[in-house]
């Protein structure tokens, strides 16, 4: 396999081969401490990140191998006006596999095309965020105990939430699944995904601007920040900000089981009281994010 | 009106009215030293009204812009004033440096020396997605 770049580049067998293999890294860390060993990868990241840079370059860590790149695109010749093409071809000279986050979309496909090393996409813009749909969905998998069957809504920027678009390009696939959607007008789910996703394969769903109204039926909340940096308009941003904040009150309607999902960072979208309430799985899918990275890496790599 | 028919060359026919500057400029006819008439509004019994491209000499034309164009569009090639071939068109699949992409937020916006490709979404609706950035072509008028 030489790039990641869509979730959908990946097969629903494939993605669960992963999730199966993330659980057994989880369960027996000893076994794959040295699986890397000698093997070298690139992180180029074009736009600040926490957790995915964290975790990617902790997952290469626990797997035996080193790591190498820049977090900022000034401290790399980009800030030069070198172009995407040459910056990835020469770190792929260095290194086994390269992992990429870009602000333009479609970035990371440009680099797959250019790169001798298996290619990641690590978020390009507001596009596509396979890494986190697969720490996603290993989330519900571990909680819910299924992929298919589920009521899933999406709350906040559903236009801008490349998480979003990713995900539910990826439960598309699995039956009996029914989406909410739930977002203010602007920020409305593009016709791409509703159009060519969730129009074209018969599915099941709903448009509102009410949270509340929908919160009993959920099985599965995923939350998401208003991006300020998708904004070319800081008034626009200003106004939508605060479009939805998940409190203890607005819960006291979800089912005890439904899990609450976000792929942070969080600004003020969900109050931290709701942090110790047993259906916040946020902090959850940060650690589950390396372990499927690592599985990731592996299969990436042609590594058993 | 008349124009004179063509010896050795290719006649694009069944133009929608209305069009066929649009292809002239996308075929980038306007770099031929040879003559090319444009015949606009010709009468036509099928269509009404319709356009026709005459180029006076053999060449190859690019049948994927034609075809994403309008694929009811003909395109025939005349040798010795006589019609040697039809060219059926289709919808292609791959569309490459025919549009730009207009998403400011997509890597062609940048990165310079990498083509504009667009994929054929759906053929029904002639929808054609970026392929960096999924953007619909858009329709240049």
């Amino acid at each position: 396999m030489n790039k990641l770049i869509d979730i959908l580049d990946l097969s629903v067998p494939e993605i669960n081969e992963l999730i199966a293999k993330a659980s057994d890294i989880m369960a027996n860390p000893e076994n794959y401490r040295e699986k890397c060993r000698y093997k070298k990868m690139a992180t180029l990241f074009f736009e600040p990140s926490t957790r995915t840079r964290l975790s990617f370059e902790a997952a290469m860590y626990d797997l035996g191998g080193k790591v190498l790149g820049f977090s900022d695109a000034q401290s790399s010749s980009v800030s030069k006006g070198e172009s995407v093409s040459d910056t990835v071809r020469t770190a792929s000279i260095y290194s086994d596999i390269i992992v990429m986050r870009h602000p333009k979309e479609g970035a990371p496909l440009v680099a797959s095309y250019k790169s001798e090393a298996p290619v990641i996409n690590a978020g390009d813009g507001g596009h596509n965020h396979p890494t986190q749909t697969l720490t996603d969905l290993f989330t519900i998998q571990k909680e819910k105990g299924r992929l298919g069957n589920l009521t899933v809504g999406f709350c906040g920027d559903l236009k801008f939430g490349r998480t979003v678009h990713s995900l539910i390009s990826a439960l598309s696939r699995y039956s009996g699944v029914r989406f909410v959607l739930i977002s203010p007008n602007e920020l409305k789910l593009p016709s791409y995904i509703k159009d060519g996703v969730l129009v074209k394969n018969k599915l099941e769903f709903t448009e509102t601007k009410d949270l509340e109204s929908v919160m009993e039926s959920l099985d599965v909340l995923y939350m998401t920040r208003v991006q300020r940096e998708r904004f070319f308009n800081e008034e626009d941003y200003l106004r939508l900000k605060d479009s939805y904040i998940l409190t203890p009150e607005k819960l006291k309607t979800a089912k005890s089981d439904m899990i609450i999902l976000h792929p942070l960072p969080r600004v003020n979208e969900i109050h931290v009281s709701i942090d110790d309430d047993p259906r916040a799985c946020y902090f959850e899918q940060v650690r589950n994010g390396k372990y499927i990275r690592m599985a990731l890496i592996l299969k990436m790599l042609g590594i058993e | 009106m008349n124009i004179d028919s063509i010896k050795n060359g290719i006649v694009i026919d069944h133009i929608k009215a209305g069009q066929a500057m649009k292809l002239y400029s996308l075929l980038e006819l306007d770099r031929l030293e040879c003559p090319v008439a444009i015949i606009k509004n010709a009468q036509s019994k099928k269509m009404g009204k319709k356009d026709i491209i005459k180029i006076d000499t053999k060449m190859e034309v690019d049948l994927d812009i034609i075809g994403y164009v309008d694929p009811d569009i003909t395109v025939n090639v005349i040798e010795e004033g006589k019609l040697v071939e039809k060219k059926h068109l289709q919808l292609p699949e791959i569309l490459k440096d025919v549009v730009k992409c207009k998403n400011p937020r997509c890597i062609t916006s940048t990165e310079n020396g990498i083509p504009h490709v667009f994929r054929l979404c759906d053929a029904e609706k002639r929808l054609y997605r970026c392929i960096y950035c999924e953007t619909k072509a858009a329709e240049e008028n």
